[in-house]
């Protein structure tokens, strides 16, 4: 058997069994479970909760699973109850919710029911898509006062620059009270007015600027955002909010969730895969934004510590603590904010060889940013997360939700000389932190605050009977293809259809630990990758009859056939992997999915087409004197 | 068994200006469909209306989508939200010419939803309608760029490829009858007015990688004919290179076809677009592979001497006598 090395062999037996190991977790379907929980600190999940539990479930008549009725206080401080399918599931969270009363919160959730030594050994099947099986929606609202705060407030500090730039004297520069009526600007003189209103104008084209009541001395200038730039504004800051959170929840490695706009000033998300909706909120992450402010103290300067102690703040700046609850003073003005970022990224620092975080500016932000710094080199800067949450009360039957919000100073670091678009934050410590703060930066890019307003559970957004018909017909697809290899390859053929098996379930198990979300576009995708993989067998093959019909024997018809047909194998299969790498780029959704399973498909296909059928071929035909071959 | 005559010497490249002028023709033709009557764009690319119907008692998803089929909505994506008592209905109102408003303008809202409430009380009386509202595409503005530059990245990436593997003409050839395949592809998908959504977009990018798989398959054959043989008169190399991979060819398209079939007839209408898309495009990818791409090469002059591999030079040789 010199054909076949004997390492080989082994190679195929390994990765066989890992392939057959790691697809085996997708057999296990998880139960559709119902999550009880104490909703209030009084009520307790004693054995008097889960007699209650089963009593109700008899009475109403559903049938559960008996032993994945737990209370497993290890994985958390609720009890779950498994059902065999989801109209059960969501029935028993109707009869539950009514038995056990508002003492207890009842969430959807999903039981594995993959066997303890698979999980010990990092096996889990792939989660199923929105389509199959849903998850859970979040609709949040995008705070449109806050687009129309954030824009006043920058041009409030934009014109204050623009008139000491311009050196034209004023009184005051200050937002007018009422939201929406943009900046009142006090000057000392008609001519001052005058001036600062020409300037104002042609500086920024989308205010518009109108001369208000004098009293004595006080010459009053108003400059009120035009309307139709504002409704841009507030479009626009949805469809930067649309993005940011793709790229949040994209970072985080959830596949295919759908993020779309709705009605007026509504973002939904829907992710796959989970039914817990806190576990989905960490997922999103909370609705954050950042902001780079001049940092005036840390817990060193003696009047941070006295501000801490007393609560006395200077009224220019605010009082916010680190992540150890370490206090900082920072200014009130904001040098740039997360919508004006457009990138970061962590790596490594070419000089200390130290973790960084390298951050890319806008051009309006990195020419405020460029003018702070040229002022304060040796000074510190901090970067404030801002995030908002909302907090769910039931008050007297009612829902009460009550935003808010919380300041964190994620990073205080020395300016080290002057920048604007591009620069770099180092003195992070780990390469952890580093891209922790990345992922924070980039995530906190939101242009206008958000918060969630509606959470909940979604089924499929397939029928059932449309899952069953197009499994059928994926499962008959694939039947014919090996029917047809056998008919018209014979024994080559069978070779090719086991290696196409094994070619499945090695894609399975790929999928499976890289944690792909199986979509019915992404099952349509394994079926077409199967049938383009059975494309390197039928080249081999036809090689193979070529060399037996040039003369060749048998033995050495294999030999030259597999040895010719690898070259080809190799240009085609290396062409099309391009073409399959350029899909998974695609942002997110199911055309990602596709594509993954494109390439995966591509590379476990060369293995089991070529070194796999060779395996099994060498097996059969090895050391035989042979006159025919069954091809 | 065997379909295909071995010794088949078809002269494909004798009718190299028929062929390739339908391929032009049929490009061109599709251009302009996609100008004029451009894609049916999904409701994953345009966004449409999403409605909440709650009902007293509980519902199946099955029921709803059946009497909002019977009241003349088709397409509908209908999902329960929280239990069975809620369900919520999201589709593409822009078909039916009623629900437009005036030019521009959204499509009516109200109309729409008491429509939907009126379908579905035939058989539900319970049927409630929450809220209603407009929803956004799901595929993102990003989404489109990232396409174009996915599209980009994979016809330079291939090109590179086929240049360093086999020869800049060979490259160029590829190339060109990808984008045909891939225009004619498009431009029948506009024709019969197939919905377009997401998942027939992915199954256009999957129609590139099959497509050039199958132009590598015979230009690798054409390389080595052209290496082995003495006398190398290109034409009837190309010829002969098409003929020997002629079975191949049509194998593997069956193969793969009948797997598409099978979703195209009984898999249901989810994976139906996927299905015939990929059908169609098997169709013009293996008829280019076999009519087109070797005119083009032709054309371009290519020869024996741009491929034969670099000898590298051995000192050994060069000191023997």
């Amino acid at each position: 058997m010199s054909d076949f090395p004997r390492w080989r062999y082994y190679l195929v037996a390994v990765v066989l069994v890992l392939g057959i190991l790691y697809a085996l977790p997708n057999l296990y379907k998880p139960l559709q479970a119902v999550q009880v929980s104490a909703a209030q600190s009084g009520a307790t999940l004693d054995p008097t909760v889960q007699q209650k539990i089963t009593s109700a479930l008899q009475a109403a008549k559903i049938p559960y699973v008996d032993e994945s009725l737990k209370h497993d206080t290890n994985r958390g401080d609720y009890v779950l109850i498994g059902f065999d399918n989801g109209d059960l599931q969501k029935s028993a969270a109707d009869a539950l919710k009514t038995a056990l009363g508002d003492n207890y919160t009842i969430a959807f959730n999903l039981e594995s029911t993959v066997p303890g030594w698979l999980r010990a050994i990092g096996g889990r099947p792939m989660p199923l898509g929105l389509d199959l099986q849903g998850g859970v929606r979040f609709l949040m609202a995008v705070d449109q006062d806050d687009v129309i705060d954030k824009q006043e407030n920058r041009y409030t500090q934009d014109i204050t620059a623009l008139l000491k730039d311009k050196k034209i004297q004023f009184v005051s520069v200050s937002r007018n009270a009422v939201r929406g009526q943009g900046v009142i600007v006090v000057l000392g003189s008609a001519a001052d007015r005058s001036a600062a209103s020409d300037a104002i104008a042609n500086e920024y084209t989308d205010l518009a600027v109108t001369d208000g009541t004098n009293t004595g001395d006080r010459y009053v200038l108003n400059a009120v955002i035009k309307p139709d730039k504002l409704r841009d504004l507030q479009t626009n800051a949805i469809r930067q909010n649309l993005a940011t959170l793709g790229n949040r929840i994209n970072a985080l490695g959830v596949s295919e969730p759908v993020i779309q706009a709705q009605g007026q000033d509504h973002i939904s998300v829907e992710l796959a895969g989970v039914q817990d909706p806190a576990e989905a909120k960490k997922v999103i992450g909370a609705t954050a934004t950042l902001e780079y402010v001049a940092g005036l103290g840390d817990v060193r300067d003696p009047a941070v510590q006295d501000a801490a102690k007393t609560g006395n703040v200077p009224p220019d700046a605010h009082l916010y603590y680190g992540p150890e609850g370490q206090p900082y003073l920072v200014s009130k003005n904001i040098i740039a904010s997360g919508d004006e970022l457009v990138d970061a990224s962590s790596g490594t620092d070419s000089q200390s060889g130290t973790p960084s975080v390298n951050v890319t500016l806008n051009s309006a932000a990195a020419a405020k940013m460029l003018d702070f710094t040229s002022n304060n080199v040796g000074k510190p800067m901090a970067v404030v997360y801002v995030e908002t949450t909302t907090d769910t009360k039931i008050v007297d039957g009612k829902e009460v939700r009550t935003p808010k919000t919380t300041y964190k100073v994620i990073n205080y670091a020395t300016i080290q000389g002057v920048f604007s678009n591009h620069f770099q934050t180092t003195g992070l410590g780990t390469a952890k932190a580093a891209s922790d703060l990345a992922l924070m930066l980039k995530g906190g890019s939101l242009a206008a605050r958000m918060d969630i307003v509606q959470e909940g559970v979604i089924g499929p957004s397939l029928g059932q009977d449309n899952i069953d018909k197009g499994l059928k017909a994926v499962l008959l697809g694939l039947g014919l293809v090996l029917l047809a290899a056998a008919i018209y390859y014979k024994l080559f053929g069978l070779v090719a259809d086991v290696a196409l098996f094994f070619n499945l379930v090695i894609l399975v198990a790929v999928m499976s630990l890289i944690g792909v979300t199986l979509t019915m576009p992404g099952i349509a995708g394994i079926v077409l990758t199967l049938g383009m993989a059975i494309d390197a067998n039928v080249l081999i093959c036809e090689r193979v009859r070529e060399e037996l019909r040039n003369g060749s024997t048998p033995l050495a018809a294999i030999r030259a056939g597999y040895e010719k047909a690898w070259a080809t194998i190799l240009d085609a299969n290396v062409t099309h992997l391009i073409a399959a790498l350029a899909l998974t780029t695609m942002g997110s959704g199911p055309i990602k999915g596709f594509g993954v399973t494109l390439l995966i498909g591509i590379l476990t296909s060369m293995f089991t087409s070529v070194t796999v059928t060779h395996a099994i071929t060498a097996l059969i035909h090895g050391g035989r004197k042979l006159k025919t071959l069954s091809v | 068994m065997e379909i295909f005559n071995h010794n088949s010497n078809i002269h494909f490249l004798r009718i190299r200006k028929f062929s390739v002028g339908i391929a032009i023709l049929l490009m061109v033709a599709s251009i302009a469909l996609l100008a004029t009557r451009s894609l049916n764009y999904g409701l994953d690319f345009t966004g449409g209306v999403r409605i909440g119907v709650t009902y007293d008692k509980p519902v199946s998803t099955e029921d709803v989508r059946s009497a909002l089929t019977a009241g003349g909505i088709d397409n509908a994506v209908v999902q329960s939200v929280g239990g069975t008592r809620e369900v919520d209905i999201r589709f593409q109102p822009k078909d039916d010419k009623k629900y437009a408003g005036p030019e521009g303008k959204a499509p009516n809202l109200d109309l729409i939803a008491s429509d939907v409430a009126k379908a579905l009380q035939v058989s539900r009386p319970d049927a409630k309608i929450g809220s209603r509202d407009y929803v956004g595409p799901q595929v993102g503005e990003q989404l489109r760029s990232d396409g174009v530059t996915a599209a980009i990245f994979v016809i330079i990436g291939i090109g590179i490829y086929l240049w360093i593997r086999f020869e800049r003409r060979f490259a160029i050839a590829a190339l060109a009858t990808e984008v045909h395949d891939v225009l004619v592809t498009l431009g029948v998908i506009s024709l019969v007015q197939r919905e377009f959504d997401l998942t027939v977009l992915a199954s256009v990018l999957a129609v590139i990688g099959y497509s050039i798989n199958d132009k590598v398959v015979v230009f690798d054959r054409i390389r080595e004919l052209f290496r082995s043989s003495r006398k190398a008169d290109p034409e009837e190399i190309l010829n002969r290179s098409i003929n020997s991979t002629l079975s191949r060819t049509i194998i593997t398209s069956l193969f793969t076809g009948i797997a598409m079939a099978a979703l195209f007839f009984f898999g249901g209408p989810t994976v139906h677009g996927f299905a015939i898309t990929m059908l169609i495009g098997i169709l013009v990818g293996t008829l280019s592979s076999i009519f087109v791409a070797s005119p083009i090469l032709l054309w371009l002059g290519v020869s024996k001497k741009d491929l034969m591999p670099v000898t590298k030079e051995n000192p050994e040789l060069a000191r023997r006598p």
